[in-house]
């Protein structure tokens, strides 16, 4: 580990007060890491790791109620990663907040690691569920905050989910039940970036259309007429994330949804907005121009190993 | 020596696994039932009736009610989904594999309404190859029992094994045949009838007509061999195996299709450890329909008289 890792591992459970520059420091290396594991291991997704880097660090470094020592932690904050094909940013995150060192990054998809091409949560600790099969995250943590009322808990569930897997009914069946449950103890982030691993063809075969009217109030108007409290922010602006949640967490009697607008690719100016690289290994050269954009040319995964 | 079986009265499966739970949840507090809003027809109702505490309506939502089992076993509870077993597994399949088997959590899957007699319902209710998805699937323990008193213990098992399980159950009475003295063991075929010409091989409440169709045959002067198989997954390989062995012509019988479960689980084993001459007694590879239930057992060749004709069968060959 690098001296930043070092930090990391050190930090107190929350940073009660967040320094924005330094949780944007460390989404650009967690999404550094993403580009670097991914090249590493030849395969993987980067397009949605990288729309929701800045989410995953707002929460794991800020509003998440949690003990990397102690991933088990009965009365931890719960969170689930319903967009699993996005691992690879829950996993740079959970290393830059010292569940594991930096360095298992590079066994990305390799035999027998605990980093699944999708989070396996027999193999990970940290990991809340098993995902990787879209629209079913948001089921469990139903279940999860259920569960903590009927144990008279007051801790949070988390859902991050992406606004493509929002075509599965399943996730209409769950913000039906939750809201008819009145579970506040549960909010889902949408990492709303329009973009999907296909989707519909623009003007050419080069450009998509939104699977969506790309207005987020269009999103949100779905939502609250199932029943859900609902906020909308821009994803990559990390302390309106941290606001968001601390007003979601304070709501009563509706979960709530989270409708972050974000950019598929974001942070890396060939990948940004661009539907190939949902998907897609980079080149040598394209990984180092990722690593100067993202200005982690010097903090890289292996550095001083 | 075989267990005594005897026929003296009838019940509902469906009666039992809600009495039963009401039962259990006494010695065990973590049990919560999930219904798809069918409570009144696989009566988890009664359930509702006497634990409103621990009861769970789910509405008409299968795949969400996998994934909120699956969020409430990772706190400790025992969730039992009770719906159509139609619905429970195959509308909600890639849910239970996602999120219950291949974790591995503790949910109890309850299949109602299972086979062919689900109450004039037809070809959508009637749950033909349930058994074949969930023993297909990793880490599911598959039990299927044949009449109350085995569906008691079968549920006081699904409560002390820690680990995904589906019960398949069904809607109408059928036959008593265990008393107090049976012990249900998780894993462990019983052989109900000892016998050398022939081996009839069933599951669930079929058994109760395997039973039947070996009294025909033993009238006949053909000694039949009977094994009932509860658990269908792990299977009890050794018990087939010897009843192959000590007859040498097996007849699987099951209210489910030919194709993957008793019969192909049977059929794959023996064609392993010990080849063997076997007649499958079950659907045909066909769907269903509505029907009164005599006429329903009759064209779809379920009727003891059926399981002794394969019998017969098999020993011309």
């Amino acid at each position: 580990m690098d001296a930043k890792d070092t930090i990391a591992a050190e930090r107190p459970r929350k940073i009660e007060q967040p320094d924005p520059d330094e949780l944007a420091g460390l989404a650009a290396q967690v999404r550094a890491d993403c580009v670097s594991a991914v090249h590493h291991a030849q395969g993987g997704h980067l397009g949605g790791p990288l729309s929701c880097a800045d989410i995953l660090v707002a929460l794991y470094f800020r509003v998440l109620d949690i003990r990397p020592d102690e991933p088990d932690w009965p009365e931890r904050d719960r969170f689930i990663m319903s967009k699993g094909h996005s691992s690879i940013a829950l996993y740079s995150t959970l290393a830059a907040r010292g569940y594991f060192p930096r360095q298992e990054l590079l066994t990305f998809d390799a035999i027998d690691s605990p980093l699944q091409g999708h989070p396996d949560m027999t193999r990970l600790p940290g990991l809340d569920m098993s995902t990787g099969s879209l629209g079913q995250g948001l089921s469990p943590g139903l279940g999860m905050a259920l569960g903590a009322k009927l144990l008279g808990q007051d801790w949070h569930t988390w859902v991050l989910i992406g606004d493509g897997e929002c075509q599965e009914g399943q996730i209409w069946e769950a913000t039906f039940v939750a809201a008819r449950y009145k579970l506040d103890n549960l909010t889902a982030i949408l990492d709303f970036n329009r973009l999907q691993q296909y989707g519909w063809r623009g003007e050419t075969i080069k450009h998509r259309t939104p699977p969506w009217d790309p207005d987020p109030s269009v999103m949100e108007a779905k939502w609250r007429a199932f029943g859900w409290h609902t906020i909308q922010i821009d994803g990559h602006n990390i302390p309106q994330i941290i606001d968001a949640c601390d007003q979601a967490q304070a709501h009563k009697e509706q979960p709530t949804i989270i409708i972050a607008s974000t950019v598929k690719g974001k942070g890396v100016s060939f990948m940004s907005g661009a539907f190939e690289w949902h998907a897609k290994v980079p080149t040598p050269e394209e990984l180092e121009q990722a690593l100067v954009e993202l200005g982690q040319s010097e903090n890289r995964i292996d550095n001083g190993h | 020596m075989a267990i005594e079986a005897k026929q003296v009265s009838q019940e509902a499966l469906r009666v039992v696994f809600g009495e039963t739970l009401c039962e259990l949840a006494e010695q065990y507090p973590d049990i919560l039932v999930l219904d798809g809003d069918l409570g009144n027809s696989t009566r988890a109702d009664i359930f509702a009736e006497c634990r409103p505490d621990k009861f769970l309506q789910m509405g008409i939502a299968e795949q969400n009610m996998m994934g909120t089992a699956a969020g409430l076993a990772t706190l400790g509870f025992i969730p039992f989904i009770s719906t159509f077993a139609a619905f429970a597994v195959k509308r909600a399949a890639d849910q239970v594999r996602v999120v219950i088997a291949q974790p591995s959590l503790n949910v109890k899957i309850t299949g109602g309404y299972s086979g062919l007699l689900t109450g004039k319902t037809g070809k959508t209710h009637q749950s033909v190859e349930d058994i074949a998805v969930m023993r297909a699937m990793p880490h599911m323990t598959v039990v299927v029992p044949a009449d109350g008193p085995e569906l008691r213990q079968v549920l006081r098992a699904a409560c002390e094994h820690v680990g995904p399980m589906y019960i398949r159950l069904t809607r109408d009475p059928s036959p008593v045949i265990f008393d107090e003295s049976y012990n249900f063991v998780l894993g462990k075929a019983v052989v109900l009838r000892e016998g050398t010409d022939v081996a009839i091989i069933s599951t669930g409440v079929q058994t109760t007509r395997a039973l039947d169709a070996a009294d025909m045959l033993q009238l006949e002067g053909i000694s039949v061999y009977l094994l009932h198989v509860p658990t269908i997954k792990p299977l009890d390989e050794e018990a087939i195996v010897e009843a192959a062995v000590r007859t040498g012509r097996v007849v699987t019988a099951e209210d489910h299709s030919i194709i993957g479960g008793l019969g192909g689980a049977v059929a794959e084993t023996l064609s392993e450890r010990h080849p063997t001459l076997i007649k499958r007694v079950g659907w045909q590879d066909t769907f269903g329909e509505s029907g009164p239930d005599d006429a329903l057992l009759e064209k779809y060749g379920l009727t003891p008289r059926h399981v002794a004709h394969a019998a017969r069968e098999l020993l011309k060959r």
